[in-house]
């Protein structure tokens, strides 16, 4: 899927940035129920909102998903450079 | 209780043959249409309470189906089946001791993969699975294209593809949960395994089990659930184990920190491998309604204004048509029902007749009123709910809501008690998650109500003729600081402070469906008749049976001796034993404050307004501590009943109270300290 941009928070993402989840800072709970909605390593998510202040909205194996920004924080992913994900809607 | 009925099989027992009653588990992650199909299958034969102990909804209904009847348990929507949180706990504990015949898990096509997480976790529990392919026409319209034979082949249970809203399928997806109970159908199931890499260790665990688990848990599901750190079941081994085993465990467990996320991914893996076959997807880059419709609905800005153009619309609706139909039913049904019984009594003590027209028809009469203002918050929540739109709204707002210890959901049912906090306590119930709920009710009753705000109005310029509205404003302001200092307090110290993820699913947009609305309403308001309803008319029975007995006035009466009693805690702030008494019968109704004033103060029998006689007795500062207690003082009756009806433990409401108590008399005497400073005091 091209190159990649090297390792960065999920925070760190601009609107319409994409992404691959490397690993997830946080305890077993906090895992647990990100994969529960979809986060685990080596899934592809696109940043839909990112104003730098605030949750974001991100999208993750079909669903939109709000995030809050403590949440996200701890969330590495591997950007992608060329935005050629397979899997998710682009957003605006 | 369905024990019994369940071991006996047809045979053994000649009583109960073929004819026991098969139990049907619906579960479901949120917004996958789990409540239309409950709502389809068991039409208005529905029961509604909380779970034991918890403050999580129950429903249970009946389905009726070829002349048999199905029980049917709604589980609560739940995106898996940790121990994280309460609805989860509660759904996995119910299909592992009450073991239903059937779980039906109602699949959300649209989002295929994240929806199968929770069948992953189901398939590990012991009870058959049937599979309901749920919003297929969302699914083709957005170009997704879903083979349910396939997905049926692969996974080893049965899919039914439906469209819940248009009830298509049901009939289907009942006829196969029926051939699955009567063993026709067969039902075996390719489980998820734990990722390559960890298989020794789950098997190591295994061994370490083996013998030590009690029903009605299974080895492996338990060596799963200590691999992902499940709380619960950790708790529980640590009891089953001798401590050299527990040992073992725990030295395997230390080694593989990252059990859960190995667990995860081959969840994962395996619904790769599902959906590979029986997902046949459009190419990537269509821009979707939703998203358009989130460009302005979650935008920072817009998104407020969106949102507070829709609350402000709610308002005007609740006192365009609410208002009115209120005025109505007080005129022409509870004062006219007053009217015929007084007349009906003449010549009875004047007691008899304070309690049946005060009490039994105020306290029906007060119910009956709410009725319009609660229908039409409940349908409004309908439609934010069924439309996708609560999720939006939750979100701008989070930010705003963390310094309270709250998260955005709980906005808008706090909003709502601006009007009444009745309904502010009913709409706790969109949010879902076990603390966040409670806070929420918690606190609602801290929102300044417009019963509270009418008294302070006609108080305020008592006793601040040159700054009402200052005065005013102040109070608002004093009362939203107490509920962020509450907030905040309760969720360190008696809710465990504990910092729950903020991630919330937004669903797509749907076009409301009047008719899983109409269904929501009818259910809620009757709930509301049931559970509050007996308890505003007991309470007010109550009160205005102290207030009458035993001369017939208020102003000898039982109410007023409390009131006497409870004026040492009056003087320190100023205030004397009529102020209390008013207080008191306040918590029928807080506009009563000003009726229980006016008769205390004689308005009638002397030549000076009401007016005139509180500034006679009282000064500005004191008359300011009076509304700073009138405002924090204890929830009014309809609420508490709200609050009962809601979280079906008297525990926390007494809590309440007394927190409530202690703060506006605390507050009271503090500004009334700092105004008599100031040289308010004369």
């Amino acid at each position: 899927m091209g190159e990649h941009g090297g390792v960065k928070r999920l925070t760190d993402l601009p609107a319409g940035g994409r992404g691959v989840v490397r690993c997830l800072k946080g305890g077993k709970d906090f895992v647990a129920r990100m994969a529960a909605f979809g986060f685990t390593t080596g899934t592809e998510v696109a940043v839909g909102q990112n104003y730098g202040h605030g949750p974001l909205i991100v999208s993750v194996r079909d669903t939109r998903v709000a995030l809050g920004r403590g949440e996200a924080h701890k969330v590495m992913v591997e950007e992608s450079v060329d935005g050629t994900g397979p899997e998710n809607q682009q957003p605006g | 209780m369905e024990q019994a009925r369940r071991i006996s099989s047809p045979g053994e027992d000649p009583i109960v043959p073929e004819d026991r009653v098969i139990t049907v588990a619906l579960a479901g992650q949120p917004n996958a249409g789990k409540s239309t199909v409950f709502n389809v299958l068991t039409g208005l034969d529905q029961h509604v309470g909380n779970w034991p102990g918890k403050t999580v909804e129950k429903r249970e209904g009946i389905c009726r189906l070829n002349e048999k009847d199905l029980r049917i348990i709604d589980l609560p929507g739940t995106y898996a089946l940790s121990a994280a949180c309460a609805e989860e706990r509660v759904a996995r504990d119910f299909i592992l001791r009450e073991r239903p015949d059937v779980v039906v898990v109602i699949v959300d096509a649209t989002a295929l993969q994240r929806s199968l997480y929770l069948v992953a976790e189901l398939l590990w529990l012991p009870a058959p699975v049937v599979l309901g392919l749920n919003m297929m026409d969302v699914a083709e319209r957005h170009g997704v294209r879903i083979e349910p034979d396939v997905l049926q082949a692969a996974l080893g249970i049965p899919v039914v593809p439906m469209v819940a809203r248009r009830n298509q399928g049901i009939r289907e997806l009942m006829s196969a949960v029926q051939d699955v109970v009567r063993g026709v159908r067969p039902c075996v199931p390719r489980r998820p395994a734990i990722r390559q890499d960890h298989r020794r260790e789950l098997e190591s665990l295994c061994r370490v089990l083996t013998g030590q688990v009690p029903a009605p848990y299974a080895d492996e599901w338990v060596a799963l659930k200590l691999l992902e750190g499940d709380e619960e079941i950790t708790a529980l081994a640590g009891e089953w184990l001798s401590s050299e085993r527990w040992q073992a465990i725990e030295t395997i467990l230390a080694q593989h920190e990252d059990g859960v996320v190995a667990i995860a991914s081959g969840r994962y893996e395996w619904i790769g491998r599902m959906v590979r076959a029986a997902l046949v997807r459009p190419g990537a880059g269509q821009v979707t309604v939703t998203e358009k419709l989130d460009r302005v609905a979650t935008h920072p800005v817009l998104g407020l204004l969106v949102l507070l153009g829709l609350l402000g619309s709610l308002f005007w609706v609740t006192y365009a048509i609410g208002t009115p139909l209120q005025r109505w039913l007080d005129a022409s049904v509870v004062h006219a029902g007053a009217h015929q019984v007084r007349a009906a009594l003449v010549g009875r003590p004047a007691w008899v007749t304070g309690v049946l027209v005060g009490g039994v028809i105020g306290g029906a009469g007060t119910a009956l009123t709410l009725l319009p203002i609660l229908v039409i918050f409940f349908a409004a929540f309908g439609v934010l709910e069924d439309t996708g739109y609560m999720t939006r709204g939750a979100y701008v707002v989070d930010r705003f809501m963390h310094p309270i210890g709250l998260h955005g959901k709980s906005f808008l049912p706090l909003c709502l008690g601006f009007g009444c906090n009745v309904p502010a306590v009913f709409g706790a119930r969109t949010i879902g998650d076990g603390p966040q709920r409670l806070l929420t009710v918690l606190l609602a009753p801290l929102v300044p109500c417009s019963a509270r705000m009418a008294v302070i109005i006609v108080l305020a310029p008592v006793f601040f003729p040159d700054h009402p509205a200052v005065v005013v404003w102040g109070l608002v302001t004093l009362n939203l600081a107490v509920l962020a200092l509450m907030g905040r307090a309760l969720r360190r110290f008696a809710l465990g402070g504990k910092h729950l993820p903020f991630i919330m699913e937004l669903p797509l947009y749907h076009v409301p469906h009047a008719g899983s609305i109409a269904r929501s309403v009818w259910h809620r308001t009757l709930a509301f008749i049931r559970n509050a309803g007996i308890v505003i008319l007991a309470g007010a029975v109550i009160v205005w049976t102290l207030s009458t007995l035993p001369a017939g006035r208020i102003e000898s009466s039982y109410l007023a001796a409390l009131g006497r009693t409870m004026a040492p805690a009056g003087a320190l702030l100023g205030l004397d034993w009529r102020m209390m008494t008013a207080l008191l019968s306040s918590f029928v109704a807080k506009e009563n404050t000003i009726a229980t004033l006016g008769v205390l103060y004689d308005v009638t029998g002397g030549d000076r307004t009401l007016d005139e006689s509180i500034k006679g007795t009282l000064t500005p500062a004191a008359g300011l501590a009076m509304m700073v207690v009138q405002m924090l003082f204890i929830p009014c009756l309809a609420t508490v009943a709200a609050m009962r009806a809601e979280l079906r433990a008297w525990r926390w409401i007494v809590v309440e109270i007394v927190l409530l108590l202690v703060a506006s008399f605390a507050l009271g005497a503090l500004v009334y300290r700092v105004a008599l400073v100031l040289g308010l005091g004369a």
